[in-house]
């Protein structure tokens, strides 16, 4: 048993950006393990060999492809067949899988099934006097956990946007088709349809984010911020609340059930700060709290305070940031 | 349908951070004078559960972990919100922390339950958030297994979910019997008792089982692979400084400040 295996999806046919950020939690253990990094590759269609050769550009040399009509978006019982079957057969020490929609499912299950050590949504990978050390928020994000992984094989499931997708650094690489027998009328789920609803564009990836919460008071508000969002160049999301009440798509919701956003600036507005919701917004560079309870506990994790009614300040921002853009 | 709802219960998440501690010997939250909650998941995940009873009938078992004393509060309450019965599995010393022992414990309950069509968990809990009960549930149960649900429906031989997912949402086919975990949305808030029902569940069976008599925990099997070296509460770093006057002012400060930081 050798190697660190990263699980890379591209069930949407190209490869998920959280797969190019396992790439990253690989290198951080191959280093000190003195150990092969490889990736199974699942997905189905000729998007398969682009995806390849981008786990080449970043590093990963050694890539076994499974090609397959069932693995496409959200079929884990599918995934775990095939992961099960290849990770069997190449026998890794580690198995690095991103904790999206399907890792987090896959990851435990897997787990059980190859009676490995377990960890997952991890924040940060490493090795300390030679063992695996993993760290993971609880708590809401209050306190840091430290694992020591002790058993070998261990599967370990990274927090998506938790580690950068790392630096191109291509290598010479092989790809071998590995077959796998998925049999269809044997998985107990099957994805009848993928909702696409419309999240607000690239919540993750901006640079400006503009979080609404229950002191909003209802779906109004959010028009606001979608006007200073606009000005701003930024995207919208919210708190659990306003998810929960319906007021906005619950894939806007930023937080531990949510997204997890780390852009330079965050504005949270009408937001209490539940821990649930500073657990997605603690890597934010610089936080703005806007809110009319002097008390709030948003306060004491943002660096820019301004007690108010939004009502009033909200406009006010607009304004000052169209004249001073118009300047 | 037979339904089980899994529910844990932990210090209020929402308790001011003066009141969070970590007790440094066992690495557990420090829960005396704290009130507990049922997780916020697991709230959902009963009433998920309770709506379907109400449209397809059939029974609501709530089952949780915990010493004997602090288990009865989220009995009484999942009781009082319409559950039909509870099983408490009684354990003097607390199950180890991670999510697999607990697991571990939840199985060997369930298979002395016995009967089940279905099995809820909430998607997370509050404090671990490892989201990882479900999965190993379904697993050990033989069962289908979605997380992230958030409305069920009961079709011909089976559920049809909805699963939140990363681009949106994902409706999926589900045979029994399955183990879910449950999100919530604006169709699952959890339902406040009223006075009458806190009466009702007050005559409603509960049993307390010795952790010592189910077979299969985490005593009989493997050390988990993993150990919890510490849990620490990061230094804070941010100090807030807020922007005095009214909102005229204070908007020409926060302009400033963001364009310093070349955020404008």
């Amino acid at each position: 048993m050798t190697g660190i295996c990263i699980i890379a999806g591209a069930l949407d046919g190209k490869l998920s950006r959280s797969s190019l950020e396992l790439i990253g939690g690989a290198r951080m253990l191959q280093g000190p393990l003195g150990q092969e990094v490889a990736a199974v590759l699942l997905g189905h269609g000729p998007g398969l060999a682009e995806a390849a050769a981008d786990l080449h550009r970043h590093g990963v040399g050694r890539v076994y492809r499974c090609d397959h009509p069932l693995l496409t978006a959200g079929q884990t019982d599918a995934v775990l067949v095939a992961g099960e079957q290849v990770v069997r057969r190449t026998g890794p020490e580690v198995v690095l899988i991103a904790a999206d929609t399907v890792g987090r499912e896959l990851a435990p299950r897997l787990a059980y099934r190859l009676r490995a050590a377990l960890a997952t949504e991890c924040v940060e990978l490493g090795v300390e006097d030679g063992a695996i050390v993993v760290r993971r928020q609880v708590y809401g994000g209050r306190a840091l956990a430290t694992l020591v992984v002790r058993t070998r094989p261990a599967v370990l499931s990274v927090k998506p946007h938790a580690l950068d997708v790392p630096q191109p650094a291509p290598v010479a690489g092989t790809v071998e088709d590995v077959s796998v027998a998925i049999d269809a009328g044997a998985l107990p789920t099957r994805v009848r349809e993928v909702l696409r609803e419309q999240a607000e564009l690239g919540l993750e990836d901006a640079q400006i984010v503009i979080g609404g919460g229950r002191g909003l008071g209802g779906p109004e508000g959010f028009a606001l911020l979608a006007e200073l969002a606009k000005q701003l160049g930024g995207a919208v999301g919210a708190s659990r609340p306003p998810t929960d009440a319906g007021w906005v798509p619950v894939n806007w919701q930023i937080g531990q059930t949510g997204k997890t956003i780390r852009p330079a600036l965050y504005i949270a507005v009408g937001i209490s700060g539940a821990t649930q919701h500073i657990a997605g917004v603690t890597g934010s560079r610089t936080i703005v709290a806007i809110n009319r309870d002097p008390e709030a506990p948003i306060f004491s994790s943002a660096h820019l305070g301004i007690v108010g009614d939004y009502r009033e300040v909200v406009p006010a921002l607009i304004a000052k940031v169209k004249e001073l853009k118009g300047a | 349908m037979e339904i089980i709802v899994c529910l844990k219960q932990v210090v209020d998440p929402e308790l001011p951070a003066r009141d969070f501690a970590i007790d440094p010997a066992t690495r557990r939250q420090v829960r005396e004078g704290r009130p507990l909650v049922i997780s916020t998941y697991d709230e959902n995940a009963l009433e998920v559960a309770l709506q379907l009873k109400d449209r397809v009938g059939g029974k609501v078992t709530a089952l949780t972990l915990g010493p004997q004393g602090v288990a009865g509060d989220a009995i009484r309450l999942a009781l009082a919100m319409g559950a039909d019965e509870a099983v408490a599995v009684d354990d003097p010393h607390g199950v180890g922390l991670l999510g697999v022992e607990k697991a571990r414990v939840l199985t060997a309950a369930i298979r002395r339950i016995g009967r089940f069509d279905l099995v809820l968990c909430g998607c997370e809990s509050a404090d671990w958030v490892e989201r990882v009960v479900g999965p190993l549930l379904a697993e050990a149960l033989a069962a289908a297994c979605v997380t992230f649900v958030s409305r069920i429906e009961q079709t011909n031989g089976g559920l049809l979910v909805r699963r939140m997912a990363d681009e949106g949402f994902h409706q999926l086919e589900v045979r029994l019997p399955a183990v879910l975990s449950v999100t919530s949305d604006e169709t699952n808030r959890p339902r406040l008792p009223k006075v009458k029902d806190i009466m009702t569940a007050r005559r409603k069976p509960v049993q307390v089982w010795p952790m010592a008599d189910l077979s299969g925990t985490p005593a009989d099997g493997d050390a988990p692979g993993v150990e919890v070296r510490d849990v620490a509460l990061p230094e804070r770093t941010a100090r807030c400084e807020f922007l005095p006057g009214d909102a005229a002012a204070q908007v020409a400060a926060l302009t400033q400040r963001l364009r310093d930081l070349k955020l404008l």
